[in-house]
């Protein structure tokens, strides 16, 4: 499957006709991490775009996605693998009498009681997988500890029935929201990429994809609020799929353009703090009336 | 990969793993497992794009932000050192190169035209092309009265002889100004030229500048108020998530535990589906409550700008957080950062509301805590974690070390942040003596790599008492 990714330019072509658009660095870590079978340890604010790589890779490599979210408290039994006990005591009260202790034995600890939790499903599958572990920060460090083995071997032990091995070779894609430091151990096992927002241009493109029918002019104006947004001292600062929706919604609106009044209709689209809307409205929406920005649509 | 390639690496990788020693001279944790990764990654990357060759190396060494930044410093400074000392070694010069390429057609070349070619390359933006003009560019005004001998001088006074001025891409757009150039291609043209200098001057002194060790300010990320907040955002983070995860000693344990009927069932297995081992489930921590007492005294104008953006940073990330501020009296501030979120606003709010320091504006800790306790004491409970960001002067007033001690006493843990280094405690009129033995912890604290320390030590104590 990884001859599938030939070259840089190739995964960013691939990715591009798959509705993503990587940077230089994005792309060449991916085609690094298809090569080397290695795992990538994605970092960056949110809604930059993190979980999209790898869905967007899933697709422009036509793996099967498997999606494992992180969260606190989450154990082995729910990320790796568990016994599915019932089944396990069924076949136990079920037994005949006469049936000696050591076939059972045997028996309620084969294959077919284990239950497979998604990173064991994704290196058991024959097809290979993207296997996307979001918010590992999340996690606590044990469970980071209990992933060191499947990231860098791509084996799971289970005590009961030995080594499993992979049957095919996943590609990894680790997000990370950056609120936690995450053990050395694991970052030297993965490749590491940073994501950040995009600089304008890119953004344009980003919002033409997905907005191809938005007027040349609006969008250059919307991709401008955007920036200005991000850079106030907000809450939560818009994402990408924000700036996305909103293109989507002037264009429902119809909006010739981005001024005071269409800024303060719609702009709970990108913005999802009250305090952040009335900063956003103070700051943006009066330099809109000025006209201080987008002149030159004028 | 031919055989080319190959011979190339093996010259290569030495200079690979001196790189490396450079990165752990700055601090950065590159391991040999990284550096195979780094010498794999080269595998599948062009050897002629930079661009790659760096994004391939930092994929694999640096692995986070911090890192990332360092690295691209030093990739910068090292391969260009590299690349001279070769030079320098095998005592290639250029040097003449440049004067006679230039006296060469000096008669055909005016500075007009030189001006003109100059700006279109860098609109352009094509990087060889800026490095040629950049050489000629200096070989032409670079010696005139010699060079001032710091490179940035010269590098700006070229800039200016060649009538080149930088613009946003935001003004551009807006008021396009025929002589102006974009802001980030102009700054790659002076990189060129810082380069080029360097490189003319290595080649006069026939030596390498000693390397230096990144200092400090190198090192930090790019600052303004506002990012310096954005630090504090992060570090409390942290805080908030290390107070829910971790430092909450096994205190009743062993109380009221849940069976988990799942696990229990699980483990009954091994003794053949009767269930002689429980299994609990494990207790959640429970959430911290913190009330923060902030100084905000004149004693302490520094710190308390610094304070201030540590209470803001506290209030977004827990839930229950009750905050105070005080001088004299004790005032609290919880619904000011409720409603404000500029800081700013906050910091006017506070001076102008709160109504501290309507008496002398001499702190009085004393008598702060006297209202503390009586204010809040019904809501201290063995879950609360009081932390206090003060200097302890009490401008000679009576400490009431007592009622700080039974505010100690009805609350879980108190730390206490002191904003002066730790060699002026307890001079002058500094009680920090008569309020550490309450403490479960004091600290310095006025940076925030201190504050990072605060966190630390904060999740590691374990509750004495």
């Amino acid at each position: 499957m990884a001859a599938e990714l030939q070259s840089v330019d190739q995964v960013k072509a691939r990715l591009a006709e798959v509705g993503y658009l990587a940077d230089e660095p994005a792309a060449l870590v991916s085609y690094l991490a298809a090569q080397l079978g290695k795992p990538v340890l994605v970092e960056g604010p949110a809604g930059v775009g993190k979980t999209e790589l790898a869905k967007a890779l899933s697709r422009a490599t036509e793996r099967r996605l498997i999606r494992l979210q992180c969260y606190e408290g989450l154990d082995e039994a729910k990320a790796l693998y568990e016994w599915n006990y019932r089944k396990q005591l069924l076949r136990i009260q079920s037994e005949a009498r006469d049936t000696g202790w050591e076939t059972v034995k045997e028996d309620i600890f084969g294959e077919e009681f284990l239950l497979e939790r998604p990173l064991l499903t994704a290196i058991a599958t024959e097809e290979p997988v993207v296997l996307l572990i979001d918010e590992i920060d999340k996690t606590d460090q044990e469970f980071e500890a209990m992933l060191l083995e499947l990231l860098s071997d791509f084996q799971i032990s289970i005590p009961e029935l030995g080594v499993i091995e992979a049957k095919s070779h996943p590609i990894v894609v680790l997000t990370s929201n950056n609120s936690r430091e995450l053990t050395e151990a694991l970052k030297r096992r993965c490749l590491y990429l940073w994501l950040d927002y995009p600089d304008a241009e890119r953004e344009l493109e980003i919002v033409r994809l997905h907005a191809p029918d938005l007027p040349d002019s609006v969008a250059r104006r919307l991709v401008e609020v955007v920036h200005m947004v991000r850079n106030l001292d907000l809450k939560k600062p818009p994402s990408i799929a924000e700036s996305i929706d909103w293109a989507r919604a002037l264009l429902l609106l119809g909006a010739e353009d981005i001024d005071q009044s269409v800024l303060e209709h719609t702009m709970s689209i990108i913005i999802k703090h009250r305090t952040d809307l009335d900063m956003v409205a103070e700051r943006v929406g009066v330099k809109l009336t000025d006209g201080l920005i987008g002149r030159q649509s004028a | 990969m031919d055989s080319s390639d190959a011979s190339r690496r093996s010259g290569f990788a030495p200079r690979l793993l001196e790189f490396a020693d450079e990165l752990r001279h700055e601090g950065m944790h590159v391991g040999t497992s990284e550096l195979l990764d780094a010498f794999a990654a080269l595998e599948h990357v062009p050897w002629t794009s930079e661009e790659d060759f760096r994004s391939a190396l930092a994929a694999t060494l640096a692995k986070s932000q911090e890192d990332r930044r360092v690295f691209d410093i030093l990739f910068e400074r090292y391969f260009f050192r590299a690349v001279e000392r070769e030079a320098v070694e095998r005592g290639l010069a250029e040097h003449g190169a440049i004067e006679d390429g230039y006296q060469g057609d000096q008669n055909m070349l005016d500075l007009d035209s030189l001006r003109n070619q100059i700006r279109n390359a860098v609109r352009a933006g094509s990087d060889g092309e800026m490095r040629d003009l950049a050489r000629l560019a200096i070989a032409a005004f670079g010696r005139e009265g010699a060079g001032s001998g710091v490179i940035g001088v010269d590098v700006q006074r070229i800039r200016r002889t060649l009538g080149l001025k930088g613009q946003s891409e935001q003004d551009m757009a807006a008021r396009p100004d025929p002589d102006a150039v974009p802001r980030e291609r102009l700054r790659q043209f002076e990189r060129h030229l810082r380069r080029e200098l360097e490189r003319d001057m290595i080649e006069r002194t026939q030596a390498l500048p000693p390397a230096r060790p990144l200092r400090e300010f190198d090192r930090a990320l790019p600052t303004n108020p506002t990012q310096d907040l954005a630090q504090v955002h992060r570090v409390v983070m942290q805080l908030k998530r290390r107070l829910a995860t971790q430092g909450h000693e096994m205190r009743g344990r062993r109380r009221g535990r849940v069976v988990d009927v799942r696990r229990t069932m699980r483990a009954s297995l091994e003794t053949g589906g009767v269930p002689l081992h429980l299994r609990y489930r494990p207790r959640r921590p429970r959430r911290p409550e913190l009330f923060v007492l902030c100084d905000v005294s004149t004693s302490v104008t520094s710190a308390s700008v610094f304070f201030l953006s540590v209470l803001h940073a506290l209030h977004d990330s827990f839930r229950k957080l009750r905050s105070f501020v005080f001088v004299e009296r004790i005032s609290e501030v919880s619904e000011v950062f409720e409603r404000e979120r500029s800081f700013k606003a906050v910091s006017r709010a506070i001076a102008t509301d709160s109504g501290v320091a309507d008496v002398s504006g001499y702190t009085d800790y004393g008598r702060v805590w006297l209202e503390f306790y009586e204010q809040v004491i019904d809501d201290l409970d063995p879950r609360s974690t009081v932390i206090v960001l003060g200097d302890a002067r009490t401008n000679g007033r009576e400490p009431h070390a007592k009622a700080f001690g039974a505010i100690a006493e009805r609350s879980n843990r108190m730390f206490w942040m002191n904003p002066e280094p730790k060699l002026y405690w307890n001079y002058g009129d500094s009680v920090m003596a008569a309020y550490e033995p309450y403490c479960d912890g004091v600290f310095e604290c006025w940076t925030t790599k201190q504050l990072e320390g605060f966190v630390n030590a904060l999740t590691d104590q374990r509750a004495t008492r």
